[in-house]
């Protein structure tokens, strides 16, 4: 446990008046623009994603306008092909993998760890950059006849569609170059920037996580580059890798493009994994149950998610031997997954459950992720997959794990760092009825699509069989239903940005290293880092709630230590 | 995590601070001038602790890079394995247009640069900044080599009309490359019997008279003896051995895909040499001002590393692509 | 909107959905169901089963170890960190499960993949945006927009793509399979009962994918040959303009080209012929009989500006009796 007093820390007297922190330290856009603090680039990349997630959002919500009736509601055939392309391409690439171990990752691992930043600062602030070039050539596809591939980018419809295909692709090329980086920067930073003490399994589970996304992100991503980079230059010269009528094979296409993104879905939830493994014990003031099953199988699934890439592919004409092979190790990947649910429930048994809004969103991720969960064992099995593939039941199971999962574990963390990250309570009223109507948002937009997808309905389909409409209206209803909670929870956050009550050092009792400094962090984050003597989850018993400062303090035990913060 | 929590001993106590998080003061963190290890060590970031540790992470953080690179090419090895199996005709056909010499020339200039980069590195350590000067030079001068050789190359393709995809237009037909008559000399003469068999039956007949079409005079070479047949085959000019062979030659319907891929793989190769270019400048510049030393010599060694992994990606595509017999 | 609802379930041209006596599933009709419906409720209750447990068991950890504030400061009952025999349990039961699925699913996919022996064959080909179906005749092939098949034979599609990816997916055979241009894949099934069930392009392919459908017809036993002759006969007895307004639906013109005057993906044939069309490389081109065939046999070499290159070749799809006929029908299109 980390200590959560030292008296070296209580000697500091603060430079630039008593509140300076990372915030503060320096003004002026510069010091924004060319920032090597891990802390400042962490909250850039936050600001960027939630505006991108907010894009995407409006052109899932254009989308679900026009599937209110047959037909044309509100578009045509081909602008509305182009929304659920856009929809898809930002909200995976620019969205869900930068996501978590981007905006919150950057802000909570060094100091998780106890490092003064991570092992890279500038390449940091690149990979940053480069998810800005990468925006800008998505956009520069929207403004200008975008792409209307779907984001698969299936060839030979990509390599030949007259729709301004490339500048997506490329776009989406040097996003994957932003995710390496930042994978990269975050192996190197776990591995030789611990503080003395903290074994690797004495490492809190969100970094475990973390690492294991690194892996994946530095592992599957020049895949998917090389592979756009080779559908860019087919379209430009006609090479003829993928194109049939220039002598290539659509299949190579569908091989290459799912080797990296079947890893890529496990970039996109398991940080959701690490943010509800650190949420849950605190809440529940218990140790996790099974942490270093949960740790290691981060590590399984990463290993196993390369092999089972084919399961996108049982229709696509690929070989029986080859389809069974991907079948089996697919269900291999669902035991540690199901494991780790029981796990997190089994957490909460006999512990002090406290359902502040970070808990509920945590509890949301639980009932949301064992659907989408079980959902995709649905599509492994390889008959009904046949019946199932590209059908609405696929696109309610994705959105199942990653928005249920993914942003959902997103919205968690974000409440649950929140006030470390800006030294801000927000209203825990609004918090919660924020999470709530998100949550039934959610399950109201989604489960009509899985009736929809087994009674047949494919996706993709801007016009549809009148039988299908009262499920897809269901469906719509949801969606705006889940933008008001979004809408909700971003006024509530920020208002609290501006207007909110001052966070205390360590409001949840938390015993990660985060939790012992001060919020926020100053912008050298630990004077002194505390060292590490016991896991990751020991020392609730440690810690005492002082309604004065609504936080936590360090119980005192007859002696003089002074209770950190302020 | 299985040890049992230490209910009684509450309050962990804070231990002596280890050796490596000294206390840097009271001050403003930007410059540890009161710190001795970063003030012995200029080129020590703020956020490692001795230079070991920078050393160490710059060692993995370049190794997980070349870790990506390596993928990266991977997913264009393996276009080319897929390609070459589904038609290896094509690839037989195109590699006799690759001149091999130059293709060898590059190879050595590289390996020669991959030596003076080692040794580049060496000299970092000893902080013998001459030398180290001098040996960069040289890889510089050797990867710009390679640069001007590819040019060459590039250039004598287009000028032959060997454009990639939907572009190809070889100006020469295959059996009237030197390299193909020198080791097949036989099929070349038999194939320019027969292309010119192709062009009489395709040039218009004689205008037909009213009524009646004239059956064009179909003459017919004799059987082709092996060294005759076997490289037309080979390389997908004539079709199957089962059908006539003296029917119509012509170049293999993809041929353009291989020089897609010989473009793709030696031009992505190429951007890479350039990249690897600028770097080492930027290491010239720095070597000047006298900044390696045994305590930092990391920027040498990572380029190196980055450098060599480019001489070994030259090494693969060297044999795939101009020595396919 | 009821009313546009109402119009569109009576519209005759969409495919019905008919009448399913499952929940979640379509009308099954083919054999190669047998595989598929038992093993998706099984799943179906394991799942909500699996859920429940889950959500019973938040529910109540939540409802019954809710701490009070805290102020209080109340710390959690000593409990394990680890139980073996509930881990080895919650490991090796859906361990169980999941090979028992895995095995399930692997029959039936070998299953709907190996067509029996006797199976007769049919072509389907998809093309943007239509399927066709091939059907032999004694005067050559029929090609069809819809698909008939007998009841209780088995069928094995051929199926392949002129230009992009499409997937011939036909929700109450529980059958799909991906149209790969340049390839033929195939899919079997053998229908049980007689009736119409749609047919859907599973695979994105463009602007139209979602009106790429079509449907199958099963026939009641005897029935097909019957309707096989008939068509047969009439395809071939149609000549001139009646031939050509024939093909203008079952080759999948109409997709692309209307005949009232109004622009689609490609020219109207109202009073296209004998008009001078502006060409894409800015000469000027009379529609005559030449220039129809032309298009018909190599649609990229002239294309009317204003229109992208988007027509398939119909080569080796229209007998010359075929293409007479749709010149005359396009005369006759004043």
């Amino acid at each position: 446990m980390a200590s959560p007093t030292t008296t070296a820390d209580a000697a500091i007297p603060q430079t630039k008046g008593a509140d300076d922190n990372y915030l503060t330290h320096d003004k002026g856009f510069a010091s924004w623009a060319f920032t090597l603090d891990h802390k400042r680039i962490g909250v850039m990349y936050l600001a960027s994603v939630l505006t991108a997630f907010a894009l995407g959002g409006v052109f899932a919500l254009l989308i679900r306008t026009e599937l209110w009736s047959p037909g044309k509601t509100i578009m045509e055939h081909d602008t509305y092909n182009q929304c659920f392309t856009l929809h898809g391409a930002i909200m995976v690439f620019l969205v869900i993998i930068p996501g978590i171990p981007a905006a919150l990752g950057n802000i909570i691992l060094p100091l998780q760890l106890g490092a003064k930043d991570v092992a890279f600062p500038k390449l940091n602030l690149a990979s940053y950059y480069l998810w800005i070039i990468g925006c800008l050539c998505m956009l520069g596809s929207l403004v200008t006849n975008a792409a209307d591939t779907g984001w698969t980018f299936y060839a030979p419809y990509s390599t030949t569609t007259q729709t301004n295909v490339i500048p997506a692709a490329f776009g989406a090329f040097i996003l994957g170059f932003s995710s390496i980086f930042t994978g990269l920067n975050f192996i190197v930073t776990i591995h030789k920037l611990r503080p003395p003490g903290m074994t690797f399994f004495r490492m809190p589970l969100f970094v475990w996580a973390l690492y294991s996304t690194a892996l994946i992100q530095v592992l599957a991503t020049p895949v998917i580059g090389i592979t756009l980079l080779m559908l860019i230059v087919e379209r430009v010269f006609g090479l003829g890798i993928f194109d049939p009528g220039l002598g290539g094979d659509p299949v190579l296409f569908q091989h290459f493009f799912w080797f990296y993104s079947h890893p890529a879905v496990y970039i996109m939830i398991v940080p959701g994994f690490g943010v509800v493994s650190e949420i849950i014990p605190v809440f529940s003031r218990k140790r996790l149950f099974g942490y270093q099953f949960i740790a290691i199988s981060s590590l399984a699934i990463a290993f196993l998610g390369f092999l089972v890439w084919g399961h996108h592919m049982f229709v696509s004409g690929q070989s029986v031997l080859a389809g069974t092979i991907f079948s089996a190790i697919t269900f291999l990947i669902a035991i540690p997954t199901a494991i780790k649910i029981f796990n997190w429930v089994s957490t909460m048994y006999k512990g002090r459950i406290h359902l502040d809004t970070p808990m509920l969103y945590a509890l949301a991720f639980l009932w949301v992720f064992t659907i989408g969960g079980l959902t995709g064992v649905f599509l492994a099995v390889m008959g009904v997959d046949i019946h199932l593939h590209d059908t609405y039941f696929v696109v309610a199971h994705f959105h199942y794990v990653m928005m249920g999962g993914a942003i959902t574990a997103f919205l968690g963390g974000l409440h649950y760092w929140f006030p470390k990250a800006f030294g801000k309570m927000y209203n825990e009223k609004t918090g919660q009825i924020g999470a709530l109507i998100v949550f039934v948002g959610l399950n109201l937009t989604f489960f009509p699509q899985f009736i929809l997808g087994s009674r047949g309905m494919p996706r993709r389909y801007y016009n549809y069989l009148p039988e299908f409409q009262g499920l897809h209206q269901l469906s719509t209803i949801g969606a705006f239903t889940l933008g008001i909670g979004f809408l909700i929870t971003a006024i509530s956050l920020g208002r609290a940005l501006k207007n909110g009550k001052k966070a205390p050092n360590n409001p949840w009792g938390g015993v990660t290293l985060e939790w012992t400094t001060v919020s926020p962090p100053p912008y050298y984050n630990f004077q002194t880092p505390p060292p590490v003597t016991a896991g990751p989850y020991d020392g609730y018993e440690d810690l005492v709630y002082d309604e004065a400062i609504g936080g936590y303090v360090a119980r005192v035990t007859g002696g003089s230590a002074p209770a950190l913060g302020k | 995590m299985t040890e049992p929590s230490t209910a009684p001993e509450a309050v962990k106590k804070v231990s002596a601070p280890p050796p490596a998080a000294i206390d840097h003061g009271h001050d403003d963190h930007g410059h540890e001038a009161h710190d001795p290890i970063h003030a012995a060590n200029p080129h020590l970031a703020h956020h490692f602790d001795t230079p070991q540790q920078q050393f160490d992470a710059g060692k993995l953080g370049i190794w997980l890079f070349l870790l990506t690179e390596v993928l990266f090419f991977a997913g264009l090895f393996c276009a080319y394995t897929v390609y070459r199996a589904m038609h290896p005709e094509v690839f037989v056909y195109a590699h006799y247009f690759l001149d091999t010499k130059l293709g060898a020339l590059n190879t050595c200039v590289l390996l020669i640069s991959s030596l003076t980069a080692a040794w580049a590195v060496r000299n970092a350590q000893l902080a013998e900044k001459r030398a180290l000067m001098l040996n960069i030079v040289i890889t510089i001068a050797c990867a710009c080599t390679f640069m001007c050789v590819k040019y060459v190359e590039y250039s004598h393709k287009f000028h032959d009309g060997l454009l990639p995809g939907k572009n190809f237009q070889p100006k020469e037909q295959i059996w009237e490359l030197k390299s193909f008559r020198d080791r097949h000399p036989e099929a070349a003469e038999y194939a320019e019997k027969l292309s010119k068999l192709d062009e009489k039956k395709a040039a218009p007949a004689a205008p037909a008279a009213a009524g009646k079409a004239e059956p064009a005079k179909v003459e017919k070479l004799e059987r082709p003896t092996e060294e005759e047949l076997e490289p037309l085959l080979a390389a997908g000019l004539v079709g199957p051995r089962s059908l006539d062979p003296s029917a119509h030659i012509s170049r293999p319907r993809m041929a353009h895909v291989f020089f897609g891929i010989y473009f793709f793989m030696t031009g992505l190769h190429g951007f890479h040499v350039l990249i690897g270019i600028g770097i080492w400048i930027w290491m010239l510049v720095k070597a000047s001002k006298n900044q390696f030393g045994a305590n930092y010599f990391g920027p040498v060694d990572f380029t190196a590393l980055y450098w060599h992994l480019v001489d070994l990606i030259w090494i693969y595509l060297f044999p795939l692509l101009y020595l396919i017999h | 909107m009821t009313l546009h609802l109402l119009a569109l379930l009576a519209d005759p041209k969409l495919p019905k959905l008919a009448p399913s006596d499952s929940f979640w599933l379509p009308a099954d009709a083919s054999v190669t169901s047998r595989n598929i419906d038992w093993v998706w409720d099984f799943m179906v209750w394991m799942s909500v089963l699996t859920a429940l447990g889950v959500f019973v068991a938040i529910f109540h950890f939540v409802t019954k170890y809710r701490a009070k504030s805290r102020a209080a400061n109340e710390h959690a009952e000593k409990s394990a960190e680890h139980n073996t025999a509930l881990e080895i349990t919650w490991s090796v039961l859906p361990l169980f499960v999941c090979i028992a699925l895995f095995v399930w699913g692997f029959k039936g996919f070998v299953d709907l993949r190996t067509p029996p022996k006797d199976a007769m064959e049919l072509h389907a080909n998809g093309q943007k945006w239509k399927w066709t179906f091939d059907y032999k005749c004694p005067t050559g092939t029929l090609t069809e927009d819809a698909l008939h098949v007998p009841v209780d034979r088995s069928v094995r599609m051929l199926v392949s793509s002129v230009d992009v990816l499409h997937s011939l997916y036909i929700p109450s055979f529980r059958t799909k399979m991906d149209a790969v241009p340049g390839r033929y894949t195939d899919l079997w099934f053998q229908a049980t009962k007689a009736g119409d069930y749609p047919i859907f392009c599973a695979e994105y392919c463009g602007t139209s994918h979602s009106d790429m459908l079509s449907h199958v017809v099963v026939h009641p036993a005897g029935e097909y040959e019957k309707w096989l002759n008939k068509a047969c006969v009439d395809a071939d007895s149609k000549s001139g303009p009646e031939r050509g307004r024939d093909l203008f639906d079952r080759q999948g013109c109409s997709t692309c080209h209307t005949v009232d005057g109004t622009p689609k993906i490609g020219p109207t044939w109202k009073g296209l012929f004998g008009k001078m069309e502006m060409m894409t490389d800015g000469k000027p081109y009379k529609v005559d009989e030449n220039y129809l065939r032309e298009s018909m046999m190599d649609p990229v070499a002239k294309v009317v500006q204003g229109f992208a290159p988007a027509m398939p070749t119909y080569k080796g799809k229209l007998s010359d009796k075929d293409i007479d006929g749709l010149i005359e029908y396009i005369k006759s299109l004043k």
